[in-house]
C-alpha cells in the first residue's frame, strides 16, 4: 500500500516538474520525489542495517545537498523563470498522460521478474525516466538540463529497486556518485558560463559548432 | 611458455620505467635492456619449438567477455617469434646510436612505444583467442603509430601518421568482421580448428586477406607503407617494415592452418595478387627519388612474393601435389625471416645514411663508400639479397618457390599450369627489375662522386649502429650458406599448413636442400675463382706502379684516376648519372602502368638559360582508388550535415529516439 502511495506521489511530482515554469518550485518537486524515493527501498525490502544507510545517505543528498547547491547556483546567476522553452508548459502538460499511457503499454509487454512489489514500480519508473528525458530535451536554460538529469536518475533509482533487487545497493551507489559529481560540476560550470556569456541558455552555445 | 610470457614482461615494464626517466641516456639504454632480455628469453624459447616441433601452451582465465589468455607456442608461431626477437634486438642496438642526436627529446615516449610494439607483436604471434589477439593486435597497431609521429612537429609526418592510422583501423574493421565469423561457425572464441562449410571458409579467407593484407600492404591496399615509412624513425622503419608488416602474413598463414580445406580459386587470387604486388611493387620502386620511400615499394615486392609462396603451396594442397604445397609454403615462410633479415638490414643502412646526409633524396647524395666503408658494405650485403642472388638469403627462398613453380607446371592441370608460369615469369622479372633498382641505389648513393654538400665530409656512424648492421648482414650470409640446413628448420611451420606428417614433409624437402648446397659449393667456387683474380690483378697493379715510382721520367701506362673521370681532365659530379636518368630508360618501357610525369624545360635559344627537370611517378591506387573513394565519402557525410544543429537537446533528443524505438521494437 506505501508503495502505491509512493507512486502516485511520483507521478503527480513528475507532472508538477512537467508544468511549471519556476526554476525553485522545480528544485523543490524534484527534491520531494527524491526523499521519497529514498524511502522506498525501506518499503520493499525487508530491513536490513546497510539498507537504512543507505537510504539515509540517499535521502540527504537528494532532499539536502543538491537543492541547496542548485538553490545557491540559481541565487549566483539570478535566474529564475524559463520564459520560453521548446515546448510550452501546456503542450508538456498535455504530453505527460501521453507519455504515462505509453510506459503502462511498455511495461505491460516487457518480460519482468515475477516478484515485484507493486504492480506501478515498473510503469512509474518508465514514466519518470521519460519525463526527465522530457525535461532536458525541452527546456533552454542549463538549471533545467541538471533537474531533468536529476528526474531520470530517479527513474532509474526506482527501476533498480523494483528489479534488481538483489543488489541495487551497488548499482545505486554507483550512479549516485555520477550524479553527484555531475550536480557538482554542472553548477560550477553553469557559474562560468553565465559569468562568461551573460546567459545560461543552452540553444545559444551552438555558435560553438564548427 | 612462462619463459616467454616473462620475456613479454620484461619489455613491458621496461618500457614503463623509461617513460618516467628523466635523462634521455639512461631511458633509451634501459629500455633496450628490455629488449635484448626480452630477445634472449624469445629466442630460447622459439628455437627448440622451431627445431624440436613440440608444442607449448598456456590457458589463463580473463575477466573479458569472450577472453581467455590462451597462448600457444607452436611451429608457425615460432617462426614469427624468431624474426621478432632478432630484428627488434638488433633495432634496439642501433637505435641507442640513432636516437643520440635526439638526447633533448622526449625519448621515454619513444622507448616505452617501442617496448609496448615488440611486445604486442609477441601476443599476436601467441595468442589463440580471438579478443586477446585483437588487444595484442591494437596495442601493436597504436604503439608503431606513436613511433611513426615521432617527428610530428613537421606536417608531412602526421598526414603520414593519419593515413597509416586510418589504413590499419580500416584493417582491423574486416578483422572485426572476420573474428566474429569464425567464432559463430567454430562456436568458440578461440582458434581451433571447425568444422567450416565451403562458403563459410571462403568468406573468412576473404575476410582475412583484406584485413591482415592491409597490414601486410597487398597491393591495392599498400598506400599507407610508402608514407609511414619514410616519415618513422629508421630504426622503427626497420621493425615495422622487418616484422611488423608479417604479422600480416601471420595472419594469413594462420587462417590458412585454421580452416580445413582450400579452394583452387584461393591459390589463383594468392598468385595474382602477389604478382600484381611483386611487380607494381618494384616498378614503383624503381622510380622513386627518396631512398626510405624506395625502401618501401621494396617491402610491398617482397609481401608480393611471400604472398606468391603461399599461393603455390595453396595450389598444391588442392590438387593433392604435396612436394608442390611444401616447396611453396616453405619458400613463402622463409622469405618472411629473409625479408625480416635484409630489409632491416637496408633500412639500417639507409637510417645510417639519412642521419648522417640529413636527406633522404638519392640524387643528392653519392660517393659515400670511401665516407662509410662499414655501411656502404653491409648495404650491399642486404641489396644483393634482396635481388635473390646466390649464396645470400633471398635467393634461398625465392628458389623455393621456384622449384614449386616449375613442378605445378608438369602437374598436367591447366590452372597449374598458368599459375606456376605467371609465378616464375613474375619472379624472374621482379629480380631483374630489382637488381637494376638496387644498382640505381647503391650506385648513386655510395658510388661515384657527392652530388651535394650533403654528402660531403661525412663519417661512419655510432659503433653501437654499425654493430646492428654488422650483426643483420652476418644473418643473411649464414641462412644463405647454411641454406639446407635452414629449409629442412622449415619443416615444423610448414606442418601447420597442410595435413602431411613431419617425416613426410622432411622427406620432401630433403631434395631441395641437397640442390640448394649445389648451388652454394657452385657460388662458393665462383667467388674464389673470382677473389684469385682480383688478388692476381691487384699483384699485377702494384708491381707496375711500382715500377713506374723506380723511373718517374717515363708516364706509366696503367693508372688510377677519380670515379668519372672519363678522360677529362676537369671532371664535375654533374657529369654523374643521377637515379632518375639511371631508372628512366626501364619507367619508359613501363609508361603504360606507371604514368610517370615529367616537366623539362625545352631548348629553344641558341644560348640556353638555366634550365631544371622534374619527374614525379603516381601511385596509381593511391590516386584513382582511395582518394576518390574518400573524396566520395566525405562529400556523402557532408550532406548528413543537417543532422547536426550544435542544440544539446537536440542530441539528446536523438539518444532519447533511438532508445525508444528500439524499446518498442523489442516489446513490439
Amino acid at each position: 500500500m506505501w508503495t502505491d502511495i509512493i507512486m502516485v506521489l511520483l507521478t503527480l511530482t513528475n507532472m508538477v516538474a512537467l508544468g511549471t515554469s519556476r526554476i525553485r518550485a522545480c528544485i523543490r518537486i524534484v527534491a520531494f520525489q527524491g526523499v521519497s524515493l529514498g524511502l522506498l527501498p525501506l518499503l520493499t525490502h525487508p530491513f536490513a542495517p546497510d539498507l537504512l544507510i543507505f537510504a539515509i545517505l540517499n535521502t540527504l543528498l537528494k532532499g539536502v545537498v543538491f537543492p541547496v547547491i542548485l538553490v545557491r547556483t540559481l541565487r549566483q546567476l539570478n535566474v529564475w523563470k524559463e520564459e520560453d522553452p521548446y515546448v510550452d508548459y501546456g503542450l508538456s502538460l498535455l504530453a505527460g498522460p501521453f507519455v504515462l499511457a505509453l510506459s503502462w503499454w511498455i511495461s505491460s509487454r516487457l518480460p519482468l521478474p515475477a516478484a515485484i512489489s507493486s504492480s506501478m514500480l515498473i510503469p512509474v519508473a518508465l514514466f519518470t525516466l521519460f519525463v526527465g528525458f522530457f525535461l532536458i530535451v525541452s527546456r533552454k536554460k542549463a538549471l533545467f538540463q541538471v533537474l531533468g538529469y536529476l528526474v531520470l536518475e530517479n527513474g532509474i533509482y526506482a527501476f533498480g529497486v523494483a528489479v534488481a533487487f538483489q543488489q541495487p545497493l551497488l548499482i545505486e551507489l554507483g550512479i549516485l556518485l555520477d550524479v553527484f559529481v555531475g550536480v557538482f560540476v554542472m553548477g560550477i560550470a553553469m557559474f562560468h558560463i553565465s559569468r562568461q556569456f551573460d546567459h545560461i541558455d543552452t540553444d545559444r552555445l551552438s555558435s560553438l559548432r564548427s | 611458455m612462462h619463459l616467454v610470457l616473462v620475456g613479454v614482461g620484461l619489455v613491458i615494464l621496461t618500457g614503463f620505467v623509461a617513460l618516467f626517466l628523466r635523462n634521455a641516456k639512461h631511458c633509451m639504454r634501459f629500455s633496450v635492456l628490455g629488449v635484448l632480455a626480452g630477445s634472449v628469453c624469445f629466442m630460447s624459447a622459439a628455437v627448440p619449438v622451431l627445431t624440436r616441433g613440440q608444442q607449448l601452451s598456456l590457458q589463463l582465465p580473463w575477466q573479458v567477455p569472450y577472453g581467455s589468455f590462451y597462448v600457444v607456442l607452436d611451429g608457425l608461431s615460432a617462426l614469427f617469434l624468431v624474426c621478432i626477437a632478432l630484428v627488434c634486438a638488433v633495432a634496439a642496438i642501433y637505435s641507442v646510436g640513432y636516437m643520440s642526436e635526439h638526447g633533448n627529446r622526449r625519448l621515454g615516449m619513444m622507448a616505452f612505444a617501442f617496448n609496448m610494439l615488440v611486445a604486442g607483436m609477441v601476443m599476436v604471434v601467441l595468442a589463440r583467442n580471438s579478443m586477446l589477439f585483437l588487444v595484442a593486435w591494437e596495442i601493436m597497431s597504436l604503439a608503431s603509430y606513436f613511433l611513426v609521429t615521432f617527428h610530428h612537429e613537421e606536417k608531412s609526418v602526421r598526414q603520414a601518421g593519419w593515413i597509416y592510422l586510418i589504413a590499419t583501423h580500416i584493417g582491423t574493421a574486416f578483422l572485426l568482421a572476420f573474428f566474429m565469423l569464425l567464432a559463430k561457425v567454430t562456436g568458440t572464441p578461440n582458434f581451433e580448428k571447425g568444422d567450416i562449410s565451403g562458403t563459410c571458409s571462403s568468406i573468412l579467407f576473404v575476410l582475412a586477406l583484406i584485413g591482415f593484407g592491409t597490414k601486410a600492404g597487398i597491393m591495392p591496399l599498400h598506400v599507407w607503407l610508402p608514407e609511414a615509412h619514410p616519415a618513422a624513425p629508421s630504426h622503427v622503419s626497420a621493425v615495422m617494415s622487418g616484422v611488423m608488416i608479417k604479422m600480416g602474413i601471420y595472419g594469413i598463414a594462420r587462417t590458412l592452418a585454421i580452416l580445413p580445406s582450400f579452394e583452387l580459386w584461393w591459390a589463383c587470387l594468392l598468385i595474382a595478387l602477389g604478382a600484381g604486388s611483386g611487380i607494381l611493387g618494384v616498378l614503383l620502386a624503381l622510380a622513386q627519388h627518396d631512398l626510405k620511400r624506395l625502401l618501401a615499394y621494396h617491402s610491398v615486392e617482397n609481401i608480393g612474393i611471400i604472398l606468391m609462396g603461399l599461393g603455390i603451396g595453396v595450389l598444391g594442397t588442392v590438387m593433392h601435389a604435396p612436394a608442390i604445397a611444401v616447396a611453396g609454403f616453405a619458400g613463402g615462410l622463409l622469405h618472411v625471416v629473409n625479408h625480416a633479415v635484409f630489409k632491416g638490414l637496408l633500412f639500417l643502412g639507409a637510417g645510417a645514411v639519412v642521419r648522417a646526409a640529413k636527406t633522404h633524396e638519392i640524387d643528392r647524395l653519392g660517393g659515400l663508400q670511401k665516407q662509410m666503408p662499414v655501411t656502404a658494405a653491409a648495404f650491399l650485403i642486404g641489396a644483393v639479397a634482396i635481388c635473390g642472388l646466390p649464396p645470400l638469403n633471398g635467393f634461398v627462398s625465392e628458389f623455393l618457390i621456384y622449384s614449386a613453380s616449375f613442378k605445378a607446371g608438369f602437374l598436367g592441370s591447366g590452372a597449374a599450369l598458368v599459375s606456376g608460369l605467371i609465378i616464375v615469369a613474375a619472379l624472374a622479372m621482379i629480380g631483374a627489375l630489382a637488381a637494376a633498382c638496387f644498382t640505381k641505389v647503391f650506385g648513386i648513393v655510395f658510388l661515384g662522386e657527392p652530388r651535394s654538400k650533403h654528402a660531403e665530409g661525412l663519417s661512419e656512424p655510432p659503433a653501437s649502429m654499425c654493430a646492428g648492421e654488422i650483426a643483420l648482414a652476418a644473418c643473411c650470409i649464414i641462412i644463405g650458406l647454411a641454406s639446407p640446413v635452414f629449409v629442412r628448420a622449415i619443416g615444423n611451420p610448414v606442418l601447420h599448413m597442410n595435413v602431411l606428417d613431419p617425416d613426410a614433409i622432411q622427406k620432401q624437402l630433403a631434395p631441395l636442400a641437397a640442390n640448394l648446397l649445389y648451388v652454394v659449393i657452385t657460388v662458393l667456387f665462383f667467388l674464389a675463382c673470382i677473389a684469385a683474380f682480383m688478388i692476381i690483378r691487384n699483384r699485377l697493379f702494384s708491381r707496375i706502379q711500382r715500377a713506374a715510382k723506380s723511373r718517374p721520367d717515363q708516364a706509366p701506362m696503367i693508372g688510377q684516376a677519380p670515379t668519372w673521370d672519363c678522360g677529362y681532365m676537369a671532371p664535375t659530379a654533374r657529369m654523374q648519372y643521377t637515379g632518375s636518368s639511371f631508372a628512366q630508360p626501364i619507367l619508359d618501357l613501363f609508361q603504360t602502368v606507371l604514368q610517370s610525369r615529367s616537366k623539362k624545360v625545352k631548348i629553344a635559344d641558341l644560348f640556353p638559360r638555366e634550365a631544371d627537370f622534374h619527374s614525379h611517378t603516381p601511385d596509381l591506387s593511391s590516386d584513382f582508388f582511395y582518394q576518390p573513394l574518400f573524396r566520395w565519402t566525405s562529400w556523402f557525410i557532408s550532406k548528413m550535415r543537417w543532422l547536426q544543429y550544435g542544440v544539446v537537446q537536440l542530441y539528446v533528443l536523438y539518444i532519447m529516439l533511438t532508445l525508444i524505438i528500439l524499446l518498442l521494437w523489442k516489446v513490439r
